[in-house]
Order: C-alpha cells, then structure tokens, then sequence
C-alpha cells in the first residue's frame, strides 16, 4: 500500500499539458477499461471536451488470449463518434509493456480511419516491450518487474505500488 | 431421453472445472451462463462497426460438423467464427453415414490429423455431441449445435440473451412456451435455461398429444387451453411445428392446430400488454404463428437472428480461450 500520489494533482498536471493542444470542440478522448477509463473521465471533464467519451474494453484484441483466454468481465466498447479523419486521445492509466495499448489501436482502426490519436497515460514506467510511447505522462516511474503500479477507484482514485502477487 | 449423466461425469467441464465444451444448458453452472450472456453483449457491438471481426481467434481452425440439414445455425457459427477470425471448414456428413458413432470419430479423427480446434456439431442422435466431446476431452473445443431431440444449447441463450435484454430481468418474467414441445429440443433447453436464470413462471401450451403432463416434472405448468396459459404473460414463445417430425396421429391438421393453438393478434391480446413474442425459426406461418404477429410491433423473431450472432461468439471465444494445449 502506498498512498503518497496525489491522484488529482496529477491529473492536474496531465490537464494542463493537453489544454494548449486540444480543440474542445473536435478532438475526441478515448479511455481503456478500468482505469483509463477512470483517468480520461476526469481529463474529459477538466478539459471541458464537447464529443462524449468513449470507452474500449481491449480484451478481444489481446496478444495473450491463446494464454489466458478470455477476461472474465468483458465491456462493450462504445465510441460514440466517428472515429474517420478523428484527432484522438487514447487514455490510458498505466504504460508498461505497451501491449494494452498495441490491441486498442488494431481496435480503434476497425472503427475507420483516424487523423491522428496521441497516447496519454497517468503513469509511465519507462519499460516497454514495444515502440509504443507516451505522448504525455504526469508521472515517470522506474518499477522492477516484482512490483506493480495500480490505479484503484473509481471514487476516490488512488494510485498503490505493491509487490506482485505470485504466479500472474 | 438419453441416458446421458451430467454431474460428476460433466463432459462440458476439464478437470479444473473450467468449461471446455458447450454440449447442453443441463448441467451448465448458472455463472458459465451468465459469463456468456455478458460477453455477447459486448459482441453484439461489432456488428455495427466499420470492420465487423476481432482478432480473438486469429490463426485457429473450426470445424461446421453437419450431419443433418441446418442452413441458419450453419451459416450464424460460420459468421461467427469468421467475425473472431477464425477459420471455418463447413462438412456437411450424409446422414447415413453417420448412424454408427464409430463413423462419426472417424471423421473427427480425420480432422483432429489436420490440426483444427474445435467441433461445432449437429447430429440426428442425441448424445452424439457428447460422444464426441469425450472422445477429444482437452483436444479440441466441441459445441453441440443441436443433436436429435436432445439440445440446442446455443438456441436457449441467444433466447435468454433476447428475453433479459429486451423483457427485463427473467427473475421478473412469466413465460409461455406454445406449440410442440414434445419433438422440442429448442424448448427443453429454454425451460432449463429460464429455470437457471429465475424465471418464476413458465408455463406450456398445446394439445395432449404434443404437450404430455410429464413436463410438469421440470417445474413448468402444462396447459392446453390459450385462455389459461397466456393471461399475464410477458413473453410468449411459439415453437415451429416440426412439420417434417410430426407423426400424423398426433395432430389432425395444421389447420386444426392453428386455429386451436396458434398464436393470432387475437390470442396475443390475452397476454400481458407489450408482451414479446419470439420464435427459434424457420417460422411456420399461418401454423404455429399468425403473418400479423410476426411482422408485428411485439415480435423480436429479428432480434433473436441478431442475438444468436453475438452469443455465438461469446461461446467460442469463451472456449477457445481455455487452454487446453499443453504449453
């Protein structure tokens, strides 16, 4: 347990990067299930983005299935606008490996064809297993692969280190 | 029935109780059910996508194993499987061939040489789903895609997906089931599935010959009169009458049972206002269902084609993804 984040001073910080860069009238935001989702709620809200949010649950789209199969509480995705020639936002609460992120946008591209999508994570920790980096982070944050970093919410959003449980 | 003992010999779960195989709603744990009603809701999304297929089941090999004539089961699993990317073989054995159960896992063995995944099956005889299921335990996925008058597994959830989604909660939902349901399959396997889901009511109509007391032993109510059985009811299902089944002593002509039985804007009107009216196809019009109800505001036959795509794909995906193959 750890409490020491201050979850919203973050978001703060993440809200003020994005607001120079963002037409509140055009630019869509697109949260991942659970976290980012939880994330991209508050970014949406702060930054006062007129497109509803929308939501994608990855599970269909994993490159561990054969492993692991199926989640056993899938979402349905919901993109309530037209994803063609769209600048998105893709919201997520933790960068790690870099392959939750891979599967959304296979995801997001079965929806059409998008302008541009920028990623933006809550919390980087800088060891991806793909060329797949954040375009805005609020927090930089070197783990080994003993600990896990975890946004827990959704009211209130607290961010927890702890060590790993064994055998996942 | 069949003989078939569910339990502890459950060929529908591995040793580690996970599910492996989809043979029958008898003996399906009420949370497996559930897990796949959710998940078809999250597939029932794709179908309006620009690309309607996910990646989930890229690079694996299923098998349409028909051993009797079914164009729509057929062709919502090919759909299915190929909207999870999966690839599809579609055999379609002769009937006669297929009498013994020794031909049948000839042909599987057959397929099992070329390396596929898994078996959705259809078979004239009951068991033939689970004959199969046994024979390849961890190998390969099997879904039992209607074998005799046995199951029809994936019929009672898409009708239970429809029901709950479009009805309301099935603890909330008094139900009638019309027409034959003594050469049924579609009906036993709703009965259990609305019994494992809470269905409070569920009640049966039809004449003697089709709807024998004995079903009163699965916790229905029997009833041959439509002024009894369909007051109150919130959804009505009308069953296809098994033309091609239907041995003629049973019944002295459709005619006869349409006007006795069959379920007009008139009879209809006894239910419960907005009643949803559903049928498991190919529809009988004129038979077991009057052109009016059909094409009506109240009946979701469409929706059921639509739902029975995403249930589908929740069957599969859910277990495929059960790992079977050592590692």
């Amino acid at each position: 347990m750890n409490s020491r984040f201050d979850v919203d001073a973050l978001l703060n910080t993440l809200a003020e990067q994005l607001r120079p860069l963002v037409d509140p009238a055009a630019t869509a935001m697109i949260g991942i299930f659970t976290g980012g989702v939880w994330v991209a709620r508050a970014l949406h809200h702060r930054l006062g983005l007129v497109l509803p949010l929308g939501e994608l649950d990855i599970s269909f789209y994993r490159d561990d299935f054969s492993r692991i199969g199926l989640h056993p509480e899938v979402r349905a995705s919901r993109l309530p606008f037209d994803v063609e020639d769209r600048d998105i936002l893709l919201v997520d609460d933790v960068l790690y490996t870099g392959r939750t992120v891979r599967a959304a946008l296979n995801e997001i591209f079965d929806y059409g064809r998008p302008r541009r999508i920028r990623l933006v994570v809550l919390v980087d920790r800088c060891s991806r297993e793909l060329p797949i980096a954040a375009d805005f982070s609020a927090l930089q944050l070197r783990l080994d692969s003993h600990h896990e970093i975890k946004l827990n919410g959704p009211e209130p959003l607290r961010l927890e280190v702890q060590a790993r449980e064994s055998g996942s | 029935m069949t003989g078939l003992r569910f339990g502890d010999g459950n060929p529908q779960y591995d040793r580690q109780g996970r599910l492996r195989h989809l043979l029958s709603i008898e003996g399906l744990r009420e949370i497996d059910l559930l897990q796949i009603l959710d998940t078809a809701e999250s597939f029932l999304g794709i179908a309006q996508r620009a690309i309607k297929k996910t990646p989930t089941l890229r690079g694996r090999t299923l098998v349409n194993l028909f051993f009797e004539n079914s164009t729509r089961t057929r062709s919502t699993f090919e759909l299915a499987a190929k909207r999870l990317s999966a690839d599809v073989l579609n055999i379609a054995a002769s009937q006669s061939s297929a009498t013994k159960g020794e031909s049948l896992l000839d042909t599987v063995d057959n397929l099992m040489a070329m390396q596929v995944d898994g078996f959705i099956v259809r078979h004239p005889e009951a068991g033939a789903a689970h004959l199969l299921a046994r024979h390849l335990g961890d190998r390969a996925l099997v879904v039992n895609a209607g074998d005799g008058q046995h199951a029809h597994p994936t019929q009672a959830l898409l009708d239970v997906f429809t029901i709950r989604r479009l009805a309301g909660p099935v603890e909330q939902q008094v139900v009638c089931i019309l027409g034959d349901l003594l050469h049924s399959r579609v009906a036993r396997a709703l009965i259990h599935a609305l019994s494992i889901l809470g269905c409070p009511e569920i009640r049966v109509l039809g004449p003697r010959t089709l709807v024998p007391p004995e079903f009163a032993s699965l916790g229905v109510q029997v009833h041959h009169d439509p002024r009894d059985a369909l007051p109150g009811a919130s959804v009505v299902y009308a069953l296809r009458l098994q033309r091609e089944r239907m041995e003629s002593h049973r019944l002295p002509s459709l005619d006869e049972f349409h006007r006795r039985f069959g379920l007009t804007p008139e009879r209809l009107a006894l239910a419960a206002p907005g009643a949803l009216v559903l049928h498991p196809g190919p529809i009988n019009r004129g038979v077991e269902i009057g052109s009016a109800v059909v094409d009506g505001p109240q009946s979701v036959i469409l929706a059921q084609v639509e739902h029975g795509l995403a249930v589908r794909m929740a069957v599969l995906s859910l277990l495929a993804g059960v790992g079977g193959h050592e590692d």
